[in-house]
């Protein structure tokens, strides 16, 4: 596989920021509780992610390592700052549902991650394809866990009837654990165990990635 | 008066405990919850870092960004700067956390051991910033602030020493290849969520 595609490709299922970089768990427990946040989440974190990449990877020369964290927080600060005037005046509604969490993007470590982990030694095409690879696999559980919860809590996909329920004269008994906020976590849970099922590899003996937060770990951010 | 902001303490660390009802700063609290003593130190970071920031926040969003808020400049009436509160409420953050690393290392250096390595990841735990977020948007004043953050920092260092502890017992239990760490852990704080809504409803 060439590099620009294994870069893209990569976080998909192999590397998932969520699943084992442990990046960006926040806002993803949060905004699911219906598939249409979770994808106007998506999308905007998407064009953060890719924006902030490209733009650091831009500057990766100029910016003095002493200050690079303040320097990497502005540049996503200002993106997250057009990204919410953008959805206040195109989806306002949704945009009240997601309340803070649009102006926790800012704090969502896969942005600072990626950043600071392949953004500030790469050129600025692969970061931007990293970033939307990263992006991408964020979508991807974002999206499923944000299906579950909203088919299995409400009976409803983006607000269309699926199951009919029982208060509406159909069959169905919505499951009401789902739709509060233990079911996020739990069904992240369950979705770690079938990607390690599929892809043994992963599966951690002792350590897990958290170890590189840890004090006195020397090692590379991969 | 005095009950007022002590419902406020323990609503913020029982009710909309951080980690578990709202999900913030959950990637430090994944990460760093596999020893107590470490997630104790990280608590205490927060519960430090929140009860500054969230009072300094809504002083700044107050006196600064709001509309009409700086209504006391020749012609400021109609400014609304509010369009910057992200930025401003983050570089408060990492401003703050940088000063109070700087002052313990120079006045508590034993202090500074234990806390010191916490302290630059916390200007990115989403707890903190939520925190601001919160206080801005819900319109609390100097006091209530105050009060909410101190609450919140005492709620999220509580859950992650629990986390923390179920933990280490954890090692000793046979759990299936496929789920061990990351899986069983997220599944262990859902039962803790759960475990949290107990508390949901109660009024003070």
């Amino acid at each position: 596989m060439s590099k620009p595609r294994e870069v893209l490709l990569d976080p998909l299922i192999d590397n998932n920021p969520i699943g084992l970089q442990v990046l960006g768990i926040c806002s993803a427990l949060a905004v699911t509780t219906k598939l249409e946040t979770a994808v106007v989440m998506s999308v905007a974190v998407l064009f953060v992610l890719a924006g902030s990449c490209t733009a650091v990877s831009l500057l990766r020369h100029h910016i003095p390592s002493s200050v690079r964290i303040v320097t990497q927080l502005t540049i996503i600060a200002s993106l997250v700052m057009i990204a919410d005037q953008v959805l206040r005046a195109y989806v306002y509604e949704i945009s009240l549902q997601l309340s803070v969490f649009v102006g926790l993007i800012i704090t969502n470590c896969i942005i600072m991650g990626r950043c600071e982990a392949f953004a500030m030694q790469n050129r600025p095409w692969l970061s931007f394809l990293d970033a939307v690879g990263n992006a991408a696999g964020y979508a991807l559980v974002l999206i499923l866990v944000a299906a579950f919860r909203e088919l299995f809590g409400t009976g409803k996909l983006l607000n269309m009837t699926v199951l009919p329920t029982v208060s509406e004269g159909g069959w169905y008994v919505p499951n009401g654990l789902m739709v509060l906020a233990p079911a996020a976590f739990i069904l992240i849970g369950c979705f770690i165990w079938v990607v390690r099922i599929l892809r043994p590899e992963q599966v951690e003996e002792e350590l897990h990635v958290g170890a590189l937060l840890e004090p006195g770990y020397e090692g590379d951010l991969r | 008066m005095w009950e007022h902001y002590l419902s406020l303490v323990t609503k913020a660390i029982f009710v909309e405990n951080m980690a578990l009802a709202f999900f913030l700063g959950m990637c430090s609290f994944l990460a760093i919850s596999r020893k107590v003593e470490t997630a104790f130190g990280l608590g205490l970071a927060v519960v430090f870092v929140l009860g500054v920031t969230c009072p300094l926040n809504q002083w700044l969003h107050k006196h600064l960004l709001e509309e009409g808020a700086l209504a006391w400049l020749p012609g400021g009436e109609g400014v609304n700067l509010s369009f910057l509160t992200y930025l401003v409420l983050i570089g408060t953050i990492a401003a703050v956390v940088q000063i109070v690393e700087m002052v313990i290392d120079r006045f508590v250096p034993v202090l500074y051991g234990s806390l010191g390595v916490f302290l630059p990841l916390i200007a990115v735990n989403c707890a903190i910033l939520g925190g601001s977020l919160f206080i801005v948007r819900r319109d609390y004043t100097f006091g209530e602030a105050a009060a909410f953050g101190l609450g919140s920092g005492i709620g999220f260092a509580l859950a992650i020493v629990a986390l923390a502890a179920v933990r280490e017992r954890l090692r000793y239990s046979n759990v299936p290849a496929p789920l061990r760490g990351l899986g069983i852990t997220f599944i262990v704080v859902g039962l803790m969520a759960i475990g949290f809504m107990s508390f949901s409803g109660i009024q003070l």
